[in-house]
Order: structure tokens, then C-alpha cells, then sequence
């Protein structure tokens, strides 16, 4: 076993800016993966045909692999840190967009029409009826795209988007064992943390709201 | 008072209308039941008046007062609205359910929080035990039960009801139509409502509108209607029971007598219908039965002979101006 701790210890500056640089480019792609697909879905939720064709789309995006849409911005976008944005928001957007366009869909049909029958205006509506009940659905939507980002993030490195997948890169190329470890290390905990993080929030809002989670 | 004059409505791209000239009037204070095949236009009609369906012609009135100059949501706020998936709030409690209308009118807090109580009890419902309680802990029953006191909370004069009790065992069924019939009858409230019950719509309607392809083919009191379809397909509609029905609506003092029954008949209550004592007289293999004052005790008699008399006597024809709907079976 390499020591592991010590590499991080003896490291730490090195440690600390790739860990920011994954935050960084993990939170920027999630916020514009919130920014596009929330406004999106609920567009799109209560259309016909347009969101049928987005679902469909969607669902193709969801199948191309994340080291696909990384290394496809290459000629597109060229090498750092906007590229990898790019892909790492292409590659969260269907999680997001796809649950809030069900989830708004399922909200009971009979309990809108009862809303709208009993004098809420349709503001009324979305703010006290169908937001609260497609909450629990587009929230795991949101963990999913998190989570999904956080590890994808770790592939930025190959077009120069730096993150703690430089660990792992350069600890590979000199097949330095610790230093690859602990950068292996710190994605998975950092995967775990995001899903444990807004895993809690969504199960706080599914009770808060008493929609079965 | 709700009234339609002349109703339609087409949806796009459907051949005929779904509602095809309806002339309807509910005077206040009474319950008028439309019922009729699927798909015969019930809910369609009853959507127009609370405007979550726009008429393609005709007027409606509501209090007197023609809806289409009315701002929907508003006058929603105004009109009871129960429908058969109750639709209750499945986030909100119960109490936060019935407080619905009560706050989008700025109740104060104190004045809404009694009123919850109030209706829940109404409606049989102990507030202590149920007004904290979410939708999806009660009974079917239950949760109709709350859909009733939500659409009575803010105490509109006029209630619509859509298949109320479709999504409940006809035992319960049976006690909540007796339940939220008396209700609505002491509270004085205006009804419109929809079932494809027969039974219920003769037990809960002061006056029941019979509907083909977006029309009324008869309306008349439930007792009449038994009595006297206007055509076949109202009379198949109503069943070959109708005659057993009918005697269901009748008081078993219309065809009592003070003389004292023979030994070994079967006794009914004061209060029950001809159908009740004529099912004691054949359980029991009798020719007549005794007939009981609220203390008890037998207070005259009623024969076989006499219901049978009394089932071929026809109900007196109402007056036009009395029935209300009379101009939806107008020749058109
Ligand atoms: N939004 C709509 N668009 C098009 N057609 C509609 C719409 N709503 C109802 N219809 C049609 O209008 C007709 C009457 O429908 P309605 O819902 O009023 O029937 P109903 O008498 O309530 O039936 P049921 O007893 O099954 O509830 C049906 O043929 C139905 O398909
Ligand atoms: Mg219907």
C-alpha cells in the first residue's frame, strides 16, 4: 500500500488547487446545467410534441460517454477550462432536464384541476401545487447531474481542464503509485460527498413537503 | 340559482358537439343531477359553469349573474367544486386542504383556523384527530369526505359535484349521499352534480336531468321520472326496476291507514318508504305491515294492496314554471 497520506501531506498545495479547480469547474457546469434545463423543462413540460422530441434527445445525450463530449470540444472549443464547462454541462443536462419535465408531468392531474376548480390563479398553481410535487423528482434529477459531473470532471485533465484528475494523469505517467492513489481517492470522496450532501437535502424536501420521496 | 340558456360546446376538431343545446335551471336552495352514458357531455356541462371549460354559445347565470362578464378565478372562489379523484393536496394536511379557498379569500388566521374545525366536523370528520393528518393516511371515504368540507370551507352558495362518490364501496357510498345530502340541503346550497348512478342521482337529486349526445331527454323530479319516462331510452336508463325504486321515494304514511295490522306482521318505522315496508312484508311472508310512531309504537298499517295502489297512482305533473328544466325537452 503507498502511503498515501503522507503524498497528500507532503503535497498540499498541489493537493488544494487541483481540488478548487474541481470544485470550480464541477459547480460552474452544474449551475449552468441548472441555468438551461430548469427553465427548459418547465417550458417544455406542458407541450406536446416539442418535449417528446427533447426527451428523445435528451435520452441520446445521455448515452454518449463523458470522455466523448470532452474530447469532442477539442476542435470545437480548443483545450482548458471552458471546453471542459461545456462537456461537463452537456453531460449533466439530460439527468436535470429529463426529471423535471416528468416530474412536472406526473403530478396528478385531478389534483391541478381540483386546484384550478377550487379559485387558485395559475401562478397559484405552480408555486403551491405543481412545484412542491415534482420537487422530490427534480431534485434527484439535480443529485444525479451532480454526482454524474463531479465524476466526469476527473477527464477534464485530457483537455487541459485541469482538476484532480491531474493526480491520477501525472501519477500514471510516473507511475507514481501514492500520487495516483490519493487522487483516485479524493474524486471518489468527493463523489460520495456531493451524493451524501444533496442526497439529505432532497429527503429534507420530500418531508418538508410530505410528497412520498 | 344556476342557469344555462342554450348551451354548446364544440371542441376543435370533434365531429358534433359534445354539448349540444342545453336549457337547464337550478333554482336556489335545490340539487339537480345530471347523469346519462359516458361520454353524453355530464362533465362538459359542468365545467362551463365554473369556467374551466368556455361554452361555444349560450349563456350561463350564476346568482343571477351572467358568468361570461366574470373573472374565472374569482368566481371559482365562489362556487363549491368537488370532483370524483377529490384531488385533495397530497403536500398539504387536512386542515391546510379545507383552509384552501378560505385563505386565497385573506380569512384571517384565527377566522380560517375555526372555520377548518367547523367543516371537518361537519362533515363527520373529528378535527382534533383528523386536522393534522395528510390526505394519504385516510380512507377513501374519508378523503371524500374532506373534498366535501374543502369546497363547502369559504360557504359558496353553489356547489358542482362530479361523480363525488365514484371512488368509494357502495357501502360507504351509501352512508356519505345520505351524509352530504342532508348537508347540503340544511345549508340551503345550489347544486349541480354529475353521477352515473341512478340510484344515487333519484336518492341526492330534488330534480335529475336525463343526458344523450349532449342532451337532456327528460328532467323531472326523481319520483316522476320513475313514474313517467318520456321515452324509451329514459325508461331503460332508469331499469326495469323503476317501479321498485320509485317506491324507494315514497313515505310510508302516503299509504298507511290508522287500522291496526294483524298479528305476526312485521312492524316499520314511521319514517321508512313504501320499498322498505314492502321488503319486511315479503321477508316475513305477510300481506301487511305495522307501522311505528317515533316512540314505537304502532300507530296504523300499511297493506300490499295499498302500495300497489299507491304504485300505480302517478306523481301529479309539475307546472312548467315548477320543474325548471322543462324548456331542455323543448322541440328543437
Ligand atoms: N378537452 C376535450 N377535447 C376534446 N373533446 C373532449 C374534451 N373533453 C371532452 N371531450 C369530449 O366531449 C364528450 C363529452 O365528454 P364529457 O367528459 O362531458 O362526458 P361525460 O358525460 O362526463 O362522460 P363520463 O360519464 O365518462 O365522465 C366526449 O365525447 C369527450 O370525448
Ligand atoms: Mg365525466
Amino acid at each position: 500500500m503507498p502511503d498515501v497520506i503522507g503524498w497528500i501531506w507532503s503535497h498540499t498545495a498541489l493537493v488544494g488547487r487541483t481540488a478548487q479547480e474541481h470544485a470550480i469547474l464541477s459547480a460552474v457546469a452544474l449551475l449552468l446545467v441548472l441555468a438551461t434545463s430548469l427553465p427548459l423543462g418547465f417550458g417544455l413540460a406542458r407541450t406536446g410534441r416539442p418535449a417528446t422530441l427533447v426527451v428523445a434527445a435528451a435520452n441520446t445525450l445521455r448515452t454518449v460517454p463523458s470522455l466523448a463530449l470532452l474530447v469532442i470540444m477539442l476542435p470545437i472549443l480548443g483545450t482548458g477550462f471552458l471546453p471542459s464547462v461545456v462537456a461537463l454541462t452537456l453531460y449533466g443536462l439530460p439527468a436535470v432536464l429529463l426529471n423535471t419535465i416528468v416530474g412536472l408531468r406526473e403530478v396528478d392531474a385531478d389534483v391541478v384541476e381540483a386546484a384550478r376548480g377550487q379559485g387558485l390563479s395559475e401562478a397559484q398553481i405552480l408555486r403551491d401545487v405543481t412545484i412542491p410535487l415534482a420537487l422530490p423528482v427534480i431534485l434527484a434529477g439535480i443529485r444525479t447531474a451532480a454526482v454524474q459531473i463531479v465524476s466526469a470532471a476527473t477527464l477534464a485533465v485530457f483537455i487541459g481542464g485541469g482538476g484532480l484528475g491531474e493526480l491520477i494523469s501525472s501519477g500514471l505517467a510516473l507511475m507514481d503509485m501514492a500520487q495516483l492513489t490519493a487522487g483516485a481517492l479524493l474524486v471518489a470522496l468527493f463523489a460520495i460527498a456531493t451524493e451524501l450532501t444533496l442526497g439529505t437535502l432532497q429527503r429534507s424536501f420530500a418531508r418538508r413537503f410530505g410528497a412520498p420521496a | 340559482m344556476i342557469r344555462l340558456e342554450d348551451i354548446e360546446k364544440r371542441f376543435p376538431g370533434q365531429a358534433r358537439p359534445a354539448v349540444d343545446g342545453i336549457e337547464l335551471e337550478v333554482p336556489a336552495g335545490e340539487t339537480c343531477v345530471l347523469i346519462g352514458p359516458s361520454g353524453c357531455g355530464k362533465t362538459t356541462t359542468l365545467r362551463m359553469v365554473n369556467r374551466l371549460i368556455e361554452p361555444s354559445a349560450g349563456r350561463i347565470l350564476v346568482e343571477g349573474e351572467d358568468i361570461a362578464g366574470a373573472d374565472p378565478v374569482r368566481l371559482r372562489r365562489r362556487i363549491g367544486y368537488v370532483i370524483q379523484g377529490v384531488g385533495l393536496f397530497p403536500h398539504l394536511t387536512v386542515g391546510d386542504n379545507v383552509a384552501t379557498v378560505p385563505r386565497l379569500l385573506a380569512w384571517p388566521a384565527s377566522r380560517v383556523a375555526a372555520r377548518v374545525d367547523e367543516m371537518l366536523s361537519l362533515v363527520g370528520l373529528e378535527p382534533g384527530e383528523f386536522r393534522d393528518r395528510r390526505p394519504g393516511s385516510l380512507s377513501g371515504g374519508q378523503r371524500q369526505r374532506v373534498g366535501v368540507a374543502r369546497a363547502l370551507a369559504a360557504d359558496p352558495p353553489v356547489m358542482l359535484m362530479d361523480e363525488p362518490f365514484g371512488a368509494v364501496d357502495p357501502v360507504v357510498r351509501a352512508r356519505l349521499q345520505r351524509d352530504v345530502a342532508e348537508i347540503l340541503r340544511r345549508l340551503g346550497k345550489t347544486v349541480l352534480m354529475v353521477t352515473h348512478d341512478i340510484d344515487e342521482a333519484v336518492r341526492m337529486g330534488d330534480r335529475v336531468a336525463i343526458m344523450r349526445d349532449g342532451r337532456i331527454v327528460q328532467c323531472d323530479r326523481p319520483e316522476r321520472l320513475l313514474a313517467a319516462p318520456a321515452e324509451p331510452f329514459v325508461a331503460d336508463f332508469v331499469g326495469a326496476d323503476r317501479g321498485l325504486k320509485r317506491l324507494a321515494l315514497i313515505p310510508v304514511g302516503e299509504a298507511a291507514s290508522p287500522r291496526s295490522a294483524p298479528a305476526g306482521s312485521p312492524t316499520v318505522d314511521g319514517g321508512a318508504s313504501l320499498q322498505a315496508a314492502l321488503a319486511a312484508m315479503l321477508a316475513a311472508g305477510a300481506e301487511a305491515a305495522a307501522v311505528a310512531g317515533p316512540d314505537g309504537s304502532a300507530i296504523g298499517s300499511v297493506t300490499l294492496a295499498a302500495i300497489r295502489e299507491r304504485a300505480r297512482t302517478p306523481p301529479a305533473a309539475q307546472s312548467p314554471a315548477k320543474t325548471g328544466c322543462s324548456l331542455a325537452t323543448k322541440a328543437r
